[in-house]
C-alpha cells in the first residue's frame, strides 16, 4: 500500500463528506425543527442540477458555475418554500402521511424529469477553471473536487454565522428550542418553518450544481445520494448541524478507507456496518440535541 | 395515452367478439391491412429509463418490417406489427410477453434488451413455445429453444475484445463495471482467458447501476497503473466515469479504454469530447463499409432523420425480422418451431452486419470489430476478427462442464 493512495485516499473521502454535507444539511434543517422526513429532499437536488444545466446554456463560460449556484440556491430555495405551503405544512401533524406525501411528490418530479429532459442525462461542462488538477508530489487533487469542499465549508460557515448572528436567525433557533413560547412570543412559527425548509432546499439546489460538475444529472440523481444523507442526519443526531457535519465527513472517510482495503461495492456494506455498531452504542447519534421538539 | 386506450379498446373487442363470432375481428384486421396478415409482437421499452436505447431498435425493427410488407411480405402475407410497451420493468415484459403470445396470437415478438427482461421473458416464451428473438449483446450463460440470440455472445465481443488488446501487447488489465449479472460474468470470462494467456488483472471494480462516485475506483486504477482498462459500466455511470477519469488526469489518450456497452447512440449522448480516443467492441459500427449497410443507414436516415446514428443493437433488431421471414420461407410455415428449426439451418445472408447466420446453440455467427472513437461520435474501424466468430453461450474455458444444446 503506498502513501500516495492512503493520502489520495484521505482527500477522497473528505471530498465525498462534503458532497454529503450540502446533501444532508437541509434535510437535517427541516427535521430539526419540524421533525420532517423530506422523501423529496433528492428531487431538489436533481433540481438544482438541471438548473445548472440550463444556466451554463444561457451564460456559458468562466461565470457560469457561480451564477448557477446562485440561480440554483434561490430556485430551490423557492421549491422548498412551494412545496412546505402546499403540502408539508398541511400535514403538519401526520408525520408518516408527510412521508407517503413527499415520496410522491418525489416520484412525480423524477418522472416530471424524465419527460422533460429525456431518460438519459445532461451533462454540465465545468468551466476551464475547474477542470485539471493540482500536482503535489505524486497526488494529485483535482480541482472540482477542491471547489465543491470549499462550497461545503462556506455553505457552513455561513449557515453557522446566519443563525448565531441574524434575527432570523434568532427566531429560527427560539422556535427551535420552545416552539410553544415562541409562539407565545410573538414568533411566526409558521414563517419560521417555512423559511427553514426553504433554506435548506435552497442548500440542496447548491448540492445538486455541485453533482452536476462530477456526473450527469439524471432523472434519478438524488436518489443515489438520499439514502446516505439520511444516513448522515441519523448518525450525526437528528437536527444538529454541527452533529451533520460530522457524520457526513465520518461516513465520508470510513468508506474511502474500506475501499483500501476491500473493493469499491464491499466498502459500502462496511460503512453501513460501521453505521450500525455506531448507533448502537451511542443512539442519540454524534451530538444529542435537546429541543422541546423531539422531546414528547 | 389515447393510443393506448384505443389498442387496448381493440384488442378487448377482438378478444371478446372472437368467443362470439371468430369472423368478426378478422373482417377488422383486413380492412385495415388489406390481405392477409401474420402478427408479429415487438416488444420493447417505449418508456422508463431503457427508452433511450430501446426505442431505436424498435424503429429499425419496424423499418424491417415497413421494407418486407412493400416488398410483398411473408409467404403472401403482410406483416402486421403488435408493438408493446415493456416499460423498462421486467414484470411488465412478461406480462406483455403473455399478451402477445396468448391474447394476440403472434407468430413470433421482437424484443428485449436488458438481461433481466430476458430472463422474465423466457418462462413466457417457453411456456407458450413461442419464440423471441433478441437483439443485444449479452452474458451468455443461457441456453433456451424459444429464444434466438442474435446478440453477441461472450466469445464475439469480450474475446475480441481482449484478443485485440494482446495484439497491442497489453499485460495488465483493470476491469470496471456496473453491479449486475452482465458485467460480472463478462469479467469472470475475461479474468479466466487474461491468466490463461499468463497476463494480469490488476484490479476489478463496481459501482451500482446509476452510481456516480468514482473517486474510490479512480484512486485504485491510478495506484494499479493498468495498461488498459475493460469498461462495462452501462448508462450514465459512464460519463461521470469518464469525467472524473479526466479530472484526475487520465484521459483515454493516456490510459486505454475499451468499453463493451458504448455505442454510437451512447457516445452521442454522452458528449462525443469526452469518450473520444476510447475503443469499443461490437459486431456493426455505423462506419462499416459494405453497400448493405450505405443502403440502411440512408433508409434509416431518410426515415426518422438525417441526424439519427445507427448503432449494433438496432441492426440486430433489423436483422432478425429478415432471418425470420427467410426461415418462415424455407419452413413454408409460421409455426415457431419449425421456423426455429429452418432458422439455425439456413446459409447466411448478407446483411449490414455481413454475411450472417445461426447455428444450433441459437445463436449468431457474426464478425467481431474494435472501433477507436472520433470527435464526432463515429467509430473507426481498427480491427476485426480474422472470419466471422461461431457463438459459445458457455464458454469453454470458465464453464467446461456446460454445453448448449438444443435438439
Amino acid at each position: 500500500m503506498d502513501a500516495a493512495f492512503l493520502q489520495g485516499q484521505v482527500f477522497n473521502g473528505l471530498s465525498v463528506g462534503s458532497i454529503y454535507i450540502l446533501a444532508a444539511l437541509g434535510l437535517a434543517l427541516s427535521f430539526g425543527l419540524m421533525r420532517v422526513i423530506n422523501m423529496a429532499h433528492g428531487e431538489i437536488v436533481m433540481f438544482g442540477g438541471y438548473v445548472a444545466y440550463l444556466t451554463m446554456t444561457v451564460v456559458p463560460g468562466p461565470l457560469g458555475i457561480p451564477v448557477a449556484m446562485f440561480a440554483a440556491f434561490v430556485a430551490g430555495g423557492l421549491m422548498g418554500a412551494l412545496l412546505e405551503t402546499t403540502l408539508v405544512s398541511r400535514l403538519a401533524d401526520r408525520p408518516l402521511d408527510t412521508l407517503l406525501a413527499t415520496w410522491g411528490v418525489s416520484l412525480i418530479a423524477q418522472q416530471g424529469a424524465r419527460d422533460l429532459f429525456g431518460a438519459t442525462g445532461v451533462s454540465v461542462q465545468a468551466p476551464t477553471w475547474l477542470q485539471g488538477a493540482v500536482e503535489v508530489g505524486n497526488m494529485s487533487f483535482p480541482w472540482a473536487r477542491l471547489f465543491i469542499i470549499l462550497v461545503a465549508a462556506l455553505a457552513l460557515g455561513g449557515l453557522a454565522l446566519f443563525f448565531k448572528t441574524s434575527r432570523i436567525g434568532l427566531l429560527v433557533r427560539a422556535s427551535n428550542q420552545d416552539r410553544p413560547t415562541a409562539s407565545a412570543m410573538g414568533v411566526s412559527v409558521r414563517l419560521v418553518d417555512m423559511f427553514v425548509f426553504a433554506l435548506g432546499s435552497a442548500v440542496a439546489g447548491v448540492a445538486g450544481v455541485v453533482l452536476a460538475l462530477l456526473g450527469p444529472v439524471t432523472p434519478t440523481v438524488g436518489q443515489s445520494y438520499i439514502v446516505t444523507a439520511f444516513l448522515v442526519v441519523i448518525l450525526g443526531g437528528l437536527g444538529s448541524i454541527v452533529g451533520t457535519t460530522i457524520a457526513a465527513v465520518l461516513i465520508g472517510l470510513v468508506s474511502a478507507m474500506a475501499q483500501v482495503f476491500v473493493d469499491v461495492s464491499f466498502a459500502q456494506v462496511v460503512t453501513l456496518v460501521f453505521v450500525i455498531i455506531f448507533l448502537q452504542f451511542r443512539p442519540q447519534g454524534v451530538i444529542a440535541v435537546r429541543s422541546r421538539a423531539l422531546d414528547d | 395515452m389515447m393510443k393506448l386506450l384505443n389498442r387496448r379498446a381493440i384488442t378487448a373487442l377482438m378478444v371478446g367478439t372472437a368467443l362470439v363470432a371468430a369472423g368478426c375481428g378478422k373482417k377488422e384486421e383486413t380492412a385495415e391491412a388489406g390481405g392477409e396478415t401474420v402478427k408479429v409482437g415487438v416488444l420493447h421499452s417505449l418508456s422508463g429509463t431503457m427508452a433511450i436505447s430501446e426505442v431505436t431498435v424498435k424503429n429499425s425493427t419496424m423499418m424491417a418490417i415497413d421494407e418486407i410488407n412493400a416488398a410483398g411480405g411473408v409467404l403472401g402475407k403482410k406483416i402486421e406489427a403488435v408493438v408493446e410497451d415493456g416499460a423498462s420493468e421486467p414484470a411488465t415484459f412478461a406480462q406483455k410477453a403473455t399478451k402477445l403470445t396468448e391474447s394476440d396470437k403472434v407468430a413470433t415478438v421482437f424484443g428485449g434488451w436488458t438481461s433481466s427482461s430476458r430472463k422474465a421473458m423466457l418462462p413466457v416464451f417457453e411456456k407458450t413455445k413461442n419464440l423471441l428473438w433478441y437483439p443485444v449483446q449479452f452474458e451468455g450463460n443461457e441456453c433456451s429453444p424459444n429464444i434466438m440470440y442474435s446478440g453477441a455472445q461472450p466469445n464475439q465481443q469480450m474475446l475480441p475484445a481482449l484478443a485485440w488488446a494482446k495484439e497491442k501487447g497489453y499485460k495488465t488489465y483493470f476491469l470496471v463495471g456496473s453491479d449486475y449479472v452482465f458485467p460480472r460474468t463478462a469479467n469472470l470470462i475475461a479474468t479466466k482467458h487474461i491468466e490463461k494467456d499468463g497476463l494480469k488483472v490488476v484490479g476489478e471494480e463496481y459501482q451500482a447501476l446509476g452510481g456516480t462516485e468514482f473517486s474510490g475506483v479512480i484512486a485504485k486504477i491510478k495506484a494499479a497503473k493498468p495498461d488498459v482498462i475493460f469498461n462495462t459500466l452501462n448508462g450514465d455511470s459512464n460519463v461521470a466515469f469518464f469525467k472524473q477519469m479526466a479530472a484526475a488526469g487520465m484521459t483515454p489518450d493516456k490510459v486505454p479504454i475499451m468499453s463493451l456497452s458504448i455505442a454510437e447512440e451512447e457516445a452521442l449522448s454522452m458528449g462525443p469530447e469526452l469518450v473520444k480516443g476510447s475503443y469499443a467492441a461490437w459486431n456493426y459500427f455505423q462506419t462499416l463499409e459494405s453497400p448493405e449497410n450505405a443502403k440502411f443507414i440512408a433508409a434509416y436516415q431518410a426515415k426518422y432523420g438525417a441526424d439519427k446514428v445507427t448503432s449494433d443493437p438496432m441492426m440486430h433488431g433489423y436483422v432478425d425480422v429478415y432471418i425470420w421471414k427467410a426461415a418462415v420461407e424455407k419452413a413454408g410455415s409460421f409455426d415457431p418451431a419449425a421456423v426455429r428449426a429452418a432458422a439455425v439451418t439456413l446459409d447466411a445472408i448478407p446483411t449490414p452486419l455481413g454475411p450472417v447466420k445461426f447455428i444450433a446453440n441459437n445463436s449468431l455467427v457474426q464478425t467481431g470489430y474494435i472501433g477507436e472513437l472520433d470527435a464526432t461520435g463515429k467509430f473507426k474501424v481498427i480491427w476485426s476478427s480474422p472470419a466471422p466468430i461461431d457463438p459459445e453461450p458457455y464458454d469453454p474455458t470458465t464453464f467446461p462442464d456446460k454445453k448448449c444444446v438444443i435438439s
